[in-house]
């Protein structure tokens, strides 16, 4: 199935906040559009010894829903990110020790997955763990006129017929999670996926960009 | 005293952060249709919660109901709900059958001290900024509009209770309003009372074992009222700006209310995504990957099977 390419394709605006809360080592807060999510990193700390790995860090990801409790939805997000964010730590450094990491959605107005990824680097990078690369989310969703669009907003999303998400990462631009709703071919597939490398470089750019300008007074 | 509070609202009605100096909670409120209780079927219902979350402090554990959590909770539904400031009865659309129930989500992001001063101060903000949508009965059918509808209507609230609390060092001898976390772990006793502006008392709470005289209780509860008073002014402050943002169209929310001009905080317009070569390269990759592997249908398999179940 060919899929236009003429539309224009952009990501909304965003904004990121670095270092906002006092107790965690390390806390971010991203800003999609109207999408926003708090991050808080806690670590290297001590570990329960029924959950303590003896070569690796263990990793906890906590993601809690703005109104009621944590259900299997946020389980499921859970996963993408742990998975995501423990391919891309350098968990060996530090053996026998937690690492916490806390979302709270602040609002979600449509690809809410991505914008946790994004806060979850963020608030790793401002704890200062090791990583091996960086990552960052995006969201692709093909509407009924078969064209793809980018970080849809929370209406153009209900419109969708497929939503995919998916984790790049910083070196070679590859895959490293993908989390899709809804049928498409494999063509749309491989399309989404090059069209998320190409946001990701101006997401990677924007996260050189504020620390860039974090640190500027320090340096 | 300091008084350090920031009040910003969220994108929807019903959204509010507080800072109280470091300290930091968001409160959303949220409501839906249910039956009443059988008790009571012409109120609706509220319901408070308060959750600690792992991120505000490293003691804090998701799930666990610590003593803390427990403590908070309660004060807040007494503060709240047996001083009856939000008027329930407004909230029943069909006696016995539906009404409306509000909840309260307060979630702490950063403790740093007094969180319960921090929640009150939250919860009756977002209370008071909340919309909830309108209703309308004909016969027996209930018509619950959108807010493209019809606008939302806000709650009718009588008073706004807001807690202050003190803490006390060397048996009653020092006196701290709104400590911070390590003065709250050094601290003796712990006196909370919660009022109102037009100084009528909702609460009062004392807990640490320490023992007041009463003319320090009086002059705990002068320091509130004018305390409370100023808090009350401010929340006003800060509902008036954010309705007049509102109605000029501003966007309004957590993302505009991001500081500009720190280091720590950047923001990016709107940016294009190139997709010269995306066609090209997708093409590409599909044609480079092998065939999918041959699949068989079902029944042949089974027929098979059977072939040598029967021998």
């Amino acid at each position: 199935m060919e899929v236009c390419n003429s539309s224009v394709i952009s990501l909304r605006e965003f904004g990121c906040e670095q270092t906002l809360l006092s107790r965690p080592d390390g806390s971010a807060s991203f800003i999609q559009g109207d999408t926003s999510v708090l991050a808080g990193m806690y670590g290297p700390a001590e570990v329960k010894v029924s959950k303590e790995i003896y070569d690796r860090a263990t990793l906890e990801v906590l993601i809690q829903p703005k109104v009621g409790l944590p259900s299997v939805r946020e389980r499921s997000q859970e996963q993408c990110v742990r998975e995501t964010c423990e391919a891309s730590l350098l968990s060996y450094l530090h053996p026998r020790s937690s690492l916490t990491l806390i979302l709270q959605v602040v609002h979600d107005d449509g690809s809410l997955l991505s914008c946790l990824l994004n806060a979850a680097c963020m608030a790793l990078m401002d704890a200062g763990l090791p990583m091996s690369c960086l990552f960052c989310g995006v969201t692709c969703a093909i509407n009924p006129d078969d064209q793809i669009i980018t970080d849809p907003s929370a209406t153009q999303e209900k419109e969708c017929r497929a939503i995919l998400t998916f984790a790049i990462d910083s070196t070679d631009h590859k895959v490293m999670m993908s989390s899709t709703q809804g049928s498409f071919s494999v063509n749309e597939l491989q399309q989404c996926i090059a069209v998320s490398q190409k946001a990701s470089e101006k997401i990677f750019q924007f996260y050189r960009d504020s620390v860039q300008r974090r640190y500027s007074k320090a340096l | 005293f300091d008084l350090n509070i920031k009040i910003t609202f969220g994108t929807d009605y019903g959204c509010c952060f507080v800072d109280l100096g470091k300290t930091r909670v968001m409160a959303q409120v949220s409501s839906e249709l249910v039956a009443p209780k059988e008790s009571r079927p012409n109120e609706g219902i509220l319901f408070f919660n308060i959750e600690l979350s792992p991120m505000a402090s490293p003691a804090f554990e998701q799930g666990r109901q610590s003593e803390l959590s427990v403590k908070l909770n309660r004060q807040l539904e007494r503060c709240f709900r047996n001083s009856k400031c939000i008027d329930t009865e407004s909230l029943c659309v069909v006696s016995g059958e539906k009404v409306w129930q509000i909840r309260v989500d307060v979630h702490t992001l950063n403790h740093d001290g007094n969180l319960m001063d921090a929640a009150s101060i939250a919860a009756i903000t977002a209370l008071c900024h909340f919309r909830r949508p309108d209703v309308s009965i004909q016969g027996e059918e209930i018509t619950l509009y959108t807010p493209e509808e019809r606008d939302p209507i806000p709650l009718s609230i009588y008073h706004m209770p807001i807690s202050v609390s003190f803490s006390f060092f060397q048996q009653g001898t020092y006196l701290l309003v709104d400590p911070i976390e390590r003065e709250e772990r050094v601290m003796d006793g712990l006196l909370m009372i919660a009022m109102n502006k037009h100084r009528e008392i909702c609460s009062i709470q004392s807990s640490g074992g320490i023992m007041l005289l009463k003319e320090q209780v009086l002059r705990c509860s002068k320091i509130a009222s004018v305390k409370v008073s100023e808090i009350t002014e401010l929340i006003s402050k800060a509902l008036e700006n954010d309705k007049k943002a509102r109605k000029a169209g501003e966007r309004c929310g957590f993302a505009e209310s991001m500081p500009q001009d720190r280091i720590t905080a950047l923001k990016m317009d709107e940016t294009p995504v190139e997709m010269k070569d995306v066609t090209e390269k997708a093409e590409d990759i599909v044609k480079k990957s092998e065939e999918p592997p041959q699949t068989y249908p079902l029944n042949t398999r089974w027929q098979k099977h059977r072939k040598y179940l029967y021998i």
